[in-house]
């Protein structure tokens, strides 16, 4: 009885696993491919219903109702612009003060870090921010997009956790060497930083990619501001309109081909090409930004 | 280093001051570099971060655009008097704490949960496929998470009432998204599919370092799969589980705003509101910007009580300081 019990365990544990597992791993994926199949498939017929996986009427048309080069095609530039310009900036900008604050001899180390780290844990709120933006002339400016989010505590942690790990003697010999801090910065330092550096630019790329609300805030009077994420928001509730009434569906949608687009399907289509550049990338991140999650998670 | 703080304050005195400081002095002059690699950021954040918290005296005024701060009218504490006598504003508390308790007790359950049996899987490749599979939403914004959300929910043909329908466990579709009881079940469970993969990584990483002849000596007392889990993995995370959770009851207060404003409507507006919402209504909305004001201090004022408390008991039980 004894043997049996214990043979028999761990077939009845790993099958209850894998059956967590696999459902997981369904539940993730197919809201996902269902948008996929919906993307392709023609926006007249999707309304019918029944569309699971694959596309029962294929259709190429609601990507190109998105990059027909109308207002779509303009807010995904946007979204590439802020995208592009505001992790580069930000990644130079938060290692370049990481690394001030990671040489144990700078006078204000101390002072300075936890200034930064306390932005954490606070927020002055939405309608002072705002009147700043306002003061500051960024209100339906492109800047606003990139100027106000380029340093955040939590990324300066794992960066600055990161460089301390790093052998002492390195910087000690560049020293010798006659190099000053910002030759050691960029010519030792950050050459070596490129795993935890390709983590914060994921981070930072996503958060900027998948923004909306400076655009709702500070931009949302301004088409030509206007970023793929605040288009998909827009069409979620004028979709969430047609639903009762499907010729509000067609007229609103300026790209309609003969009902093959629906703001339905452009919605799948807008999904797909908003989460697929995300998707291709992070998985071969995925070894460094679990460490940087780790560094981050050791305080300060 | 623990004279540095003051070094800001006494920068003129320390050159005409005793010897430690005045090599203090010298120890600056020979951080020129460091100093121009981080003071002007620091006076980015501080603009951007701290000096807006200047506009909280709005909270105090009847406050009216356009206007030189001092001619403003002074009102004291009438705005934050109106909120606590506000039906709508308690509403709007109890669904942001409401919320974020489900959200915390749901995101830590299935964590934990989620990094147990995946530490059970020896396959590699297998466990990896899923820990890939599993960060994925975390990836996706708000926007689309809750089209996702909108579209599993939909009465015609959104999958959920599908398979219950095929499962028999209802006869017509439930319009999930205009029940108000259903709001934050809704809100806690798009929580847990956006983020259960990414809130294990933290866990996982806390059992793989869990010493593995802890577990050897178990197995040789006789100890099976569970009372392992029980005794030494449970206990292994449990200073992470504790710093964890008390970091995040210092963020009670942000229930979140996306989701509720996203999946929100006219129906569910008792429930769906939170305090964000109500500061955007109020403020950017209606234009009442001292009432919204107000609320956004009071929420401020409380998560930053709530972290320093956090951090005393953290630091009562012998577990490490968060700041």
């Amino acid at each position: 009885m004894r043997t049996r019990t214990l043979r028999l365990e761990p077939v009845v544990f790993n099958t209850f696993n894998a059956v967590i597992m696999i459902a997981l791993a369904v539940v993730t994926l197919y809201p996902f491919l269902n948008t996929l199949a919906v993307s392709f498939n023609a926006g007249n017929d999707t309304v019918r219903g029944g569309i699971y996986l694959w596309p029962r009427i294929w259709t190429d048309q609601n990507y190109k109702a998105v990059f027909a080069g109308g207002t779509l095609y303009h807010a995904f530039w946007v979204s590439v612009a802020r995208t592009v310009i505001a992790t580069v900036l930000s990644l130079f900008l938060t290692s370049m003060l990481s690394y001030a604050v990671s040489r144990r001899e700078y006078v204000f180390r101390k002072p300075v870090t936890l200034l930064i780290v306390l932005t954490m844990y606070f927020n002055a709120g939405l309608i002072p921010s705002y009147f700043l933006m306002k003061d500051l002339h960024l209100l339906n400016s492109f800047w606003v997009y990139v100027i106000p989010g380029l340093i955040s505590a939590f990324n300066m942690i794992v960066i600055r956790t990161y460089m301390q790990t790093l052998p002492e003697g390195l910087i000690e010999s560049a020293r010798v060497d006659g190099a000053g801090d910002f030759r050691t910065f960029f010519s030792i330092i950050l050459p070596l930083c490129q795993p935890v550096l390709a983590t914060v630019a994921l981070f930072v790329a996503v958060g900027q990619w998948n923004s909306w609300f400076d655009t709702f805030i500070y931009a949302s009077s301004k088409q030509s501001l206007s970023t793929l994420q605040y288009e998909l928001m827009k069409l979620l509730s004028s979709a969430s309109l047609s639903n009762s009434n499907p010729s509000v569906a067609n007229s609103s949608n300026p790209g309609a081909v003969h009902n093959m687009v629906t703001p339905m399907s452009i919605r799948a289509a807008i999904t797909i090409v908003a989460s697929v550049p995300i998707l291709i990338v992070y998985p071969f991140l995925q070894k460094y930004f679990v460490h940087g999650m780790q560094l981050g998670s050791v305080k300060e | 280093m623990a004279s540095a703080p003051k070094a800001i304050t006494s920068k003129t005195a320390a050159a005409m001051t005793a010897a430690p400081k005045s090599s203090l002095f010298k120890r600056m002059r020979g951080q020129k570099q460091l100093m121009l690699m981080s003071l002007p950021i620091l006076l980015y954040v501080l603009l951007f971060a701290y000096y807006p918290i200047w506009g909280w005296t709005m909270a105090f005024q009847k406050w009216r655009p356009g206007t030189p701060f001092s001619q403003q009218e002074w009102v004291g504490f009438k705005h934050f008097k109106f909120l606590f006598k506000d039906d709508t504003f308690l509403l709007v508390l109890r669904n942001t704490i409401g919320m974020s308790l489900i959200n915390m007790v749901s995101g830590f359950v299935t964590a934990i949960v989620f990094a147990i049996l995946l530490n059970e899987i020896k396959n590699k490749l297998y466990k990896r496929s899923i820990q890939t599979i599993s960060y994925l939403p975390h990836f996706l914004s708000w926007i689309i998470v809750t089209g996702i959300v909108a579209n599993a929910l939909s009465v015609d043909g959104g999958i959920i009432n599908v398979v219950l329908m095929k499962l028999g466990f209802i006869h017509e579709p439930i319009m999930w998204l205009s029940k108000p009881h259903y709001f934050w079940g809704i809100v806690g469970a798009s929580h847990v599919w956006k983020e259960v993969g990414w809130n294990a990584i933290i866990y996982l990483a806390a059992i793989t370092s869990i010493d593995p002849s802890l577990y050897e000596a178990a197995e040789i007392d006789g100890a099976n799969r569970y009372k392992k889990m029980l005794h030494i993995t449970l206990p292994g995370i449990r200073s992470i589980v504790i710093i964890l959770l008390i970091m995040n009851l210092g963020w009670i207060m942000d229930a979140g705003f996306e989701v509720q404003y996203l999946l929100g409507n006219g129906v569910v507006v008792d429930w769906s509101q939170t305090i964000d919402i109500f500061v955007l209504k109020y403020g950017l909305q209606i234009g009442n910007y001292s009432l919204a004001t107000a609320a956004g201090i009071f929420k401020t004022v409380v998560s930053i009580t709530l972290i320093f408390a956090a951090n005393t008991i953290a630091k009562r039980f012998g577990e490490d300081r968060l700041i």
